[in-house]
C-alpha cells in the first residue's frame, strides 16, 4: 500500500512541496482531480457513438485488448468499432488536445503575452497549404499529412529566419514575421482553393475545419509518443520558461540564456503543434483557451501550468469530438464546435476577469 | 571585485558610455551619480552583457565577462532593475524565489531551502504582508522592494542596484540604504545608481559621478560630492553645506533662507 510518507516523498522528488509552510498539495490535487476527469470522459466516451454498442460489451473489448485476452470471442464489427475506430480517435483527441494546449502555455510564456497561440508562427497556414497541395496533387510517396508537416515546418523556419537580426530574435519582429509568413501561406491556400476542381475544394475546405474522421492507430503511434516526449522536455523546463515570462534581460540576469531557451521551447512547441495539426487539421481555440483556464485555477506559475493544460486541452477535445460525432447523424467538423464553444468562455473572461488576467 | 577599463558605447550613432574607468573592491558600497541620460543604466547593462561593449574591458572576480556564460554570470552579480513589469500574476514570493534560479539544478531543483532562503529574503525587507500577492498589481514602489529581496535570495558577490529606491517611500529608503551597509558588511560588493546626492554622500564608500562626456569624478563621497562637482552636473543649483559634521546637499535658494 502506497502510504502518504511516499506520496509526499515522490511530490519532493518532483520538486514540489508537500509539507505545511509551503504546500503546494491543493495545486497537485487539482491536477489529479484533472486527470481523473479526463479518464472520466474517456470511459464515457468510448460507449458513445453513432452505433449503438452495450457499456459492458465495450468494456469487455477494450479490457481483452489491453489484457492481451482473446478477442476472437467478441463480433469482429464490435470489435472493428471499438479497437480500431473509437479507441484510436479517443487518444488522437487526447493527444492532438493536449499537444495544442501546452504549445499555446509555452508560446504565451515565451512572447510574454497572454493573447498569443500556438499558430502564431504560421504553422496553420503552412499546414493548410500543403495539405491543400497533397489533395491537389496526389503523390505515391506523400501522403496530405507529410505535405501539410513539412510546409508547417518551413512556414515557422521562415519566420525565425525573417525575424532573426544580428543574432537576436525579438518578440515583436518574431509575431510580425508570423503574420507576413501565415498571410503568404493564406493567399497560396485562396489560390489553391481558386484552381481546385469541386470535389478537391470541399475536401480542402473539410480539412481546414479539422477534424478525427480517419483516426487510426497509425496516426496515435505517429503523434502519441512524440506529444509525451515533448510534453516531458517541455515540463521539465517549465521553471525556465517562468523565467522567460519576464522578460529577455530578467532571464539574463537570473541565469537563463534568454536565446538558447527560447529556440529549444519554440522548436518543442512548434514540432508537436505541426504535427498534430498535419493529422488532424487546424482544430482553434484549445492552445488560446486552455492556458488562460489553467492560469485561472492554479496561478501563473508553468511547473503546474504545464500539466495541467495538457488534461484541460486533452479533456476539451475528447468533449468537442465525442459531441462532434455523436450531435448529429452526421458529423461536424471539429473546429466548429471547439470555436463554438470557445468563443463565450473568452468573452466570459474578458468581461469577469480581464484585468488580472489580461493585465 | 569589479574592474572597468576603458569602457565605451554608442547607440547606433550616438556615443553614451566613453572611456570609462573605475574599480570597485570588495566589501565597497559605490555609488553611481549623475545626470539624467548621462548613462549610468547602460554602464549597468553593459556590464551584465546585455549590451555589447565597443570597446574596453570588464572583470569581475578577475575573470572578464566577456568569458563568461549567462549561467556563471549569474552567479556573480545580481541586479535590480529600474522597473519591470511581467504580464502574468505571479506571487511575490515566486518571483523572489526566481532569484535562487542560478543555484539550482536538476528536473524543477527547487528546493525547501530555495524557498526558505526567499522566505527569508522578504522577511528582512518586512514585506511578508505582500508574498502571496501577485506582483504585477503591486505599486511601483512595493514591486522594487520585491526585487531588492529577489537580489538578495540570488546570493552573489556583486549587487548592482538601478535607483533602488526612486519609488520608495522615505521610511523605505533609509531601509535600503541599511541593508545595502549590512550586506556589504558581509565582505559582498555593491554598485547601486541614485539621484539623491545626500544618500550618495550620507552612505556611499565611494562614488563614480558619470556626466555625458565620461567620469567627471570619482573617489570618497566628501570630496567627490563637492560644491564644484555639482555645480558642473547640475549648473549652480546645489550647495553643499555641513549639518554637525555631516553634508548636507541643498538647493541654492533653500541655502539662502539659512540664517547664518
Amino acid at each position: 500500500m502506497i502510504s502518504e510518507k511516499h506520496i509526499n516523498r515522490i511530490i519532493t522528488r518532483l520538486g514540489y512541496e508537500a509539507h505545511d509552510d509551503f504546500s503546494e498539495r491543493r495545486k497537485i490535487f487539482i491536477i489529479f482531480l484533472l486527470l481523473g476527469l479526463v479518464i472520466l470522459a474517456g470511459v464515457i466516451s468510448l460507449v458513445l457513438g453513432a452505433y449503438n454498442i452495450s457499456v459492458e460489451l465495450v468494456y469487455k473489448t477494450l479490457f481483452l485488448h489491453l489484457t492481451m485476452g482473446d478477442v476472437s470471442t467478441i463480433s469482429k464489427l464490435h470489435n472493428t468499432i471499438i479497437w480500431d475506430i473509437r479507441f484510436p480517435r479517443l487518444l488522437l483527441a487526447v493527444s492532438v488536445g493536449g499537444a495544442l494546449a501546452i504549445a499555446g502555455a509555452v508560446f504565451q510564456s515565451v512572447f510574454r503575452n497572454p493573447l498569443v497561440e500556438p499558430y502564431i508562427l504560421g504553422v496553420s497556414s503552412g499546414a493548410a497549404f500543403g495539405a491543400a497541395l497533397g489533395i491537389l496533387f496526389h503523390t505515391i510517396f506523400f501522403s496530405i499529412q507529410i505535405f501539410a508537416f513539412i510546409f508547417a515546418s518551413l512556414a515557422v523556419v521562415f519566420a525565425y529566419f525573417l525575424a532573426r537580426v544580428r543574432g537576436q530574435t525579438p518578440i515583436v519582429t518574431l509575431i510580425l514575421a508570423g503574420v507576413i509568413v501565415g498571410s503568404i501561406f493564406s493567399a497560396l491556400v485562396s489560390f489553391l482553393k481558386y484552381i481546385a476542381n469541386d470535389s478537391a475544394l470541399r475536401e480542402i475546405v473539410f480539412w481546414l475545419m479539422g477534424g478525427f474522421y480517419y483516426a487510426s492507430w497509425n496516426d496515435v503511434r505517429m503523434l502519441t509518443p512524440m506529444v509525451i516526449i515533448g510534453f516531458i522536455i517541455l515540463w521539465s523546463l517549465a521553471w525556465k520558461l517562468n523565467i522567460l515570462s519576464m522578460g529577455d534581460e530578467e532571464a539574463r540576469t537570473l541565469g537563463v540564456n534568454p536565446e538558447k531557451n527560447k529556440a529549444i521551447v519554440i522548436a518543442i512547441a512548434t514540432g508537436i503543434t505541426a504535427f498534430a495539426v498535419s493529422l488532424v487539421g487546424i482544430v482553434a481555440w484549445v492552445g488560446l483557451m486552455m492556458p488562460h483556464a489553467s492560469r485561472m485555477l492554479l496561478g501563473p506559475d508553468n511547473r503546474f501550468v504545464i500539466p495541467a493544460c495538457f488534461l484541460m486541452g486533452a479533456f476539451y477535445l475528447l468533449i468537442c469530438d465525442t459531441l462532434a460525432r455523436t450531435l448529429t447523424s452526421t458529423e461536424i467538423p471539429i473546429g466548429i464546435i471547439t470555436s463554438l464553444l470557445g468563443a463565450p468562455y473568452l468573452c466570459y473572461l474578458l468581461r469577469n476577469k480581464g484585468k488580472s488576467i489580461l493585465g | 571585485m569589479l574592474h572597468i577599463s576603458d569602457l565605451s558605447f554608442r547607440y547606433a550613432q550616438k556615443p553614451v558610455l566613453s572611456d570609462v574607468s573605475f574599480s570597485v573592491e570588495p566589501g565597497q558600497l559605490c555609488g553611481l551619480f549623475g545626470p539624467n541620460g548621462c548613462g549610468k543604466t547602460t554602464l549597468f547593462k553593459c556590464c551584465l552583457r546585455f549590451l555589447p561593449i565597443e570597446q574596453g574591458n570588464i572583470r569581475m572576480n578577475s575573470t572578464d565577462v566577456s568569458h563568461r556564460s549567462v549561467e556563471e554570470l549569474a552567479k556573480t552579480v545580481a541586479y535590480v532593475p529600474q522597473e519591470h513589469k511581467p504580464p502574468f500574476p505571479y506571487l511575490s514570493r515566486e518571483v523572489v524565489l526566481m532569484g535562487r534560479t542560478p543555484h539550482i539544478k536538476g528536473f524543477f531543483g527547487i528546493k525547501r531551502q530555495d524557498k526558505e532562503i526567499a522566505r527569508d529574503a522578504m522577511d528582512q525587507l518586512g514585506i511578508l504582508d505582500i508574498a502571496d500577492e501577485p506582483y504585477n498589481q503591486l505599486s511601483g514602489g512595493q514591486r522594487q522592494m520585491v526585487l531588492m529581496a529577489r537580489a538578495i535570495a540570488q546570493d552573489t558577490p556583486l549587487l548592482f542596484l538601478d535607483e533602488p529606491t526612486s519609488a520608495l517611500d522615505f521610511q523605505n529608503q533609509m531601509k535600503i540604504w541599511g541593508l545595502m551597509e549590512d550586506i556589504v558588511a558581509e565582505g559582498k560588493t555593491i554598485l547601486a545608481c541614485s539621484h539623491d546626492p545626500n544618500h550618495v554622500a550620507w552612505f556611499c564608500d565611494k562614488v563614480i559621478v558619470l556626466s555625458n562626456n565620461g567620469i567627471l569624478a570619482q573617489g570618497e563621497p566628501d570630496s567627490v560630492i563637492s560644491e564644484n562637482t555639482l555645480d558642473l552636473i547640475y549648473q549652480n543649483t546645489c550647495s553643499v553645506c555641513s549639518a554637525g559634521g555631516v553634508p548636507m546637499v541643498m538647493p541654492r535658494t533653500v541655502a539662502a533662507r539659512m540664517v547664518a
